[in-house]
């Protein structure tokens, strides 16, 4: 047998004590994985809204939310006059009330934007949505509230729309939201001449340096971002991500203190027994090493448990039709090994104390302790 | 094996005064036993020859050497010093040959060498049979003889016991006494060894008489 050994034989033979503490890993990790998850899948989702076929992203420089942002519809005919441009499409995008529902996320697009042709159409076809009509399309969970179907009229925010259809979008975002010709949209939120972004698809064989170089030139008030670029650097998603690593990371605390909790009842309860090791010629690095030791396997248990809890839990959310599409957990090795790592410096942490207290027992004294 | 000069020993920030000046000397191969009643200083002189207490004051010598620091004294308690209590002090969750081989973890020896010194001690104490066991499992002779193993895996030169036999009846306390001593004579092995009982005492070479922290009396 050797130090592992009686590592695991200890934890072994303690077996609730053990599930105990790992059962406070496993609940930070499952927090920490899931809320990244859940928050890393919503950015991902957001992300593809802008996306649509484009490679990069036009905005208003130093907006610290895309609903702020103004672009001129203008730069979309200079865009695309452009070489190194194929496509350029301007998004606004709106917050709109309808009844019953406060908030309905609204996209003023172009007919000719790829979304709607790409999109399963449940009822109605592209055809009834005009550049220059009011007609609405409407997802499928937004047509599900709203109680709308293709031919209805829905009332959103001070003006009523006639709905041209309703189509089944993969992007919970989408699939909850309307979709409104740009101009209505304009004169509905009043910005008339604005989009909120504009997706830029390259022209074969460019690069996008030259519309980052020429929008800096032509248009100092805009900033063009890759799409890889911009998830990095809004802010918005910035807060998400680190909200969701500082929700996990108190997770963390609190799977810390069961540790502690844990590995302090098992020295303990265990005096006499560190005693006795300490007679049978462990050092003090020996028995601190133990402590770490068994506080790490607790741990690595933790880890192994709150992964699958994570992944049970998101799997469960996912199965809620209500949810269906607004969650798309995105749970990468980058996340896993964040939260051990994590889930680790939890574990030694909790068990500095401990380890501490048992490496520093006077033997003789602790063989007299009742 | 064992010199000790003027050893001084008190608790509780110098208000109990434990050891008042011990002089004591043991050669190697001698078995002693160290009497006295309870609270005259018996089972700390032990602590203090196995390091496992500091004198106040005084030199100790064991196995031939000055006990400085945390390494010395774990370097005397992996490979010159066995110690057996009057509780055998097993650790309950494990099992007996588990307990046994707790010594050698801590020496870091081979599991192969260990394995076979355990089977001929084991065989020699009859708890072979009994290896397996959990401690819990166990009888009060089996498990005296477990730890008495156990003290002897890393075939220390000196043997401290701070009655080894106290817990038991009579007829265990005769068996583990007779394999204690003869374990101790056939490798040579020194053996000091604190005991209430008279009888047990007059089989070991030497008896030393402790009273109020102090040698009484030294006989062979």
């Amino acid at each position: 047998m050797s130090l592992w050994g009686l590592i695991f034989t200890n934890l072994r033979r303690h077996r609730v004590r053990t599930a105990i503490g790992a059962a406070g890993i496993a609940l930070g990790v499952a927090t920490m994985l899931s809320v990244v998850g859940l928050l890393g899948g919503a950015v991902k989702m957001f992300e593809r809204i802008l996306r649509s076929d484009a490679e990069m992203v036009v905005f208003e420089k130093n907006v610290s939310d895309l609903f702020f942002s103004n672009v001129p519809a203008a730069l979309v005919d200079d865009l695309e006059s452009q070489p190194f441009v194929k496509e350029a499409q301007p998004v606004l995008f709106a917050i709109v009330t309808a009844p019953d529902r406060p908030v309905v996320t609204c996209f003023g697009i172009r007919a000719t934007d790829g979304r709607l042709a790409k999109a399963e159409w449940l009822s109605g076809s592209i055809a009834g949505f005009l550049d220059d009509g009011d007609d609405v399309v409407l997802g499928e969970r937004a047509a599900d509230f709203l109680g709308a179907a293709a031919g209805d009229e829905v009332e959103l925010g001070q003006g009523k729309h006639r709905v041209a259809g309703v189509v089944r979008m993969e992007n919970g975002f989408e699939n909850g939201g309307v979709f409104m010709p740009l101009a209505a949209c304009q004169r509905t939120f009043h910005k008339e001449g604005f989009s909120s972004v504009i997706t830029v698809a390259l022209a074969d064989g460019h690069d996008p340096v030259e519309v980052k170089r020429w929008i800096e030139r032509a248009h100092p008030r805009m900033t063009a971002l890759e799409n890889e670029e911009f998830s990095r650097s809004y802010s918005q998603f910035k807060i998400l991500k680190t909200t969701a690593w500082v929700v996990g990371g108190c997770a963390f605390l609190l799977g810390g203190l069961s540790v502690t909790n844990t590995m302090i009842l098992s020295v303990f309860s265990r005096i006499k027994e560190i005693a006795i090791a300490r007679v049978c010629g462990f050092s003090r690095g020996q028995v601190a090493g133990m402590i770490f030791g068994e506080s790490l396997a607790v741990c690595a248990f933790g880890i192994l448990g709150g992964w699958l809890l994570s992944l049970a839990g998101l799997r469960l959310l996912q199965a809620i039709p209500q949810l269906q599409g607004y969650i798309e957990p995105n749970i990468g090795w980058q996340e896993i090994a964040g939260a051990a790592v994590l889930a680790l410096g939890t574990a030694l942490a909790g068990a500095l104390y401990p380890a501490w207290y048992a490496a520093r027992l006077n033997p003789a004294q602790a063989l007299r302790f009742e | 094996m064992v010199e000790i000069q003027d050893v001084w020993k008190s608790f509780d920030r110098g208000r109990i005064e434990v050891l008042k000046g011990v002089d004591l000397k043991v050669a190697a191969g001698e078995t002693v036993a160290l009497c006295g009643t309870s609270g005259c200083g018996k089972s700390t002189l032990l602590n203090v020859i196995a390091g496992l207490e500091d004198p106040d004051k005084g030199s100790v010598r064991t196995a031939g050497r000055i006990i400085g620091g945390e390494r010395e004294r774990v370097d005397l308690l992996r490979h010159k010093v066995g110690f057996i209590f009057q509780l055998h002090h097993l650790m309950p969750d494990l099992t007996l040959e588990e307990n046994c081989l707790v010594p050698v973890i801590a020496a870091g020896g081979k599991r192969a060498d260990a394995m076979a010194r355990l089977e001929e001690l084991a065989a020699a104490t009859g708890i072979a049979p009994r290896l397996k066991q959990r401690v819990r499992e166990l009888s009060g002779g089996e498990r005296q003889r477990g730890a008495l193993v156990r003290s002897l895996m890393n075939e220390p030169d000196l043997l401290l016991g701070d009655e080894p036999t106290g817990a038991l009846d009579e007829a265990n306390r005769e068996r583990v006494f007779a394999l204690l001593l003869d374990l101790v004579r056939a490798k040579g092995r020194t053996l000091v060894m604190a005991t209430h009982d008279p009888e047990l005492a007059r089989r070991c070479d030497r008896v030393v008489r402790m009273r109020d922290g102090r040698i009484q009396d030294d006989a062979a």
